[in-house]
């Protein structure tokens, strides 16, 4: 075989190892909190007319590994996020066990709507092999 | 020596078996951190009363806001807290109280909230009173309501659907999102009820 060919092979041979860990390595998380953090000023920023945006209007969730929603209002007035009215300093933690798409009323945002998506935990080797790819470009976007 | 050692292990040990297992802990609800006291409402009861949190203290308390026409969400969120009620059984259920707040004062009056709830259970309290009462106590929970017109001329109202579960001594606990099963009510209510 030519040189060319057996870097092929090489090649062909690492992306299976890749995907076959990605497909059937058990997938973990160090922590199920998903936190995001409502910064002091927001509100007096938003009141001056800076469209700032905290949290993006769609969160994902994946049942088992990420599935707690973690927000700490920092600002100092309250904010309603979803559900509740958290005060200045307040945390609110909101665990997920189904999985589906809830839309809450959000005052963090400038569209006051935010939307969580729970999906269920990747059990099949595709399932994982997606996962896997999704949060690595998201980690790559932040 | 040996006495004390023998004395702090067996402390130790009452100390574990007192202690309830960790995950029981974990509310299904939403929790807020830190506690602080639930807002005050200044209503009337359908009771005949004032109502006031402060009359259900030492009781564990499930908070919600609605209206008596609402054909979709009351209806549900009623029927769940008077199932929850039930499931826990007749010496705890005692020391739960459910208020029931209208987001439509100018057609609840007390009677036809009394009404209402009563369908669900006969314990349940509801508050009314003048819109601007029920806007302070909308506006101190972070409730939102609107009016949608119907194509009759009357028209309904989407509102927040949360309950809130405020526990024995006043503390705004926790908040459970409209949809969950009372299973999950009865969870979160045993964790609150053992204070």
């Amino acid at each position: 075989m030519s040189r060319r060919g057996w870097i092929l092979l090489a090649a062909l041979a690492i992306v299976l190892a890749a995907l076959g860990w990605a497909g059937f390595a058990p997938v973990e998380a160090t922590t199920h909190e998903q936190a995001f953090d409502i910064p002091k000023g927001t509100w007096a920023r938003r009141r001056a007319g800076d469209l700032v945006e905290i949290l993006p209007d769609r969160i994902r969730l994946t049942l088992g590994l990420n599935d707690v929603l973690l927000i700490r209002n920092h600002d100092d007035v309250p904010q309603v996020f979803g559900p509740t009215i958290m005060m200045p300093g307040q945390s609110f933690r909101l665990p997920f066990e189904r999985a589906a798409s809830y839309q809450f009323v959000c005052s963090a945002h400038a569209s006051g709507q935010l939307t969580i998506d729970v999906e269920p935990r990747p059990e099949t080797p595709w399932a994982r092999i997606h996962w896997r790819a999704r949060h690595f470009l998201e980690n790559l976007e932040r | 020596m040996r006495r004390r050692i023998a004395l702090a292990l067996l402390g130790a040990a009452a100390l574990a078996s007192a202690a309830p297992p960790a995950d029981t802990q974990t509310l299904k609800a939403g929790t807020l951190t830190p506690v602080l006291a639930a807002p005050e409402l200044k209503l009337d009861g359908t009771d005949g009363r004032p109502l006031g949190l402060e009359r259900f203290r030492g009781k564990v308390v499930l908070l919600a806001f609605g209206f008596s026409n609402c054909g979709e969400v009351c209806p549900i969120t009623l029927a769940t807290l008077a199932g929850a009620r039930r499931k826990l059984g007749t010496d705890a259920a005692r020391d739960v109280q459910v208020v029931y707040v209208t987001v439509d004062p100018e057609r609840d009056t007390a009677a036809q909230m009394k009404k209402f709830l009563g369908a669900f259970d006969a314990t349940f309290v509801g508050g009314v009173g003048t819109r601007a009462q029920i806007d302070a106590a909308q506006a101190s929970y972070g409730i939102s309501s609107t009016k949608v017109a119907n194509a009759d001329g009357s028209y309904t109202i989407g509102h927040s659907s949360s309950i809130y579960l405020i526990d024995r001594k006043g503390g705004l606990r926790a908040v459970m999102p409209y949809g969950h099963p009372a299973d999950d009510f009865v969870h979160d209510l045993q964790i609150l009820l053992r204070g």
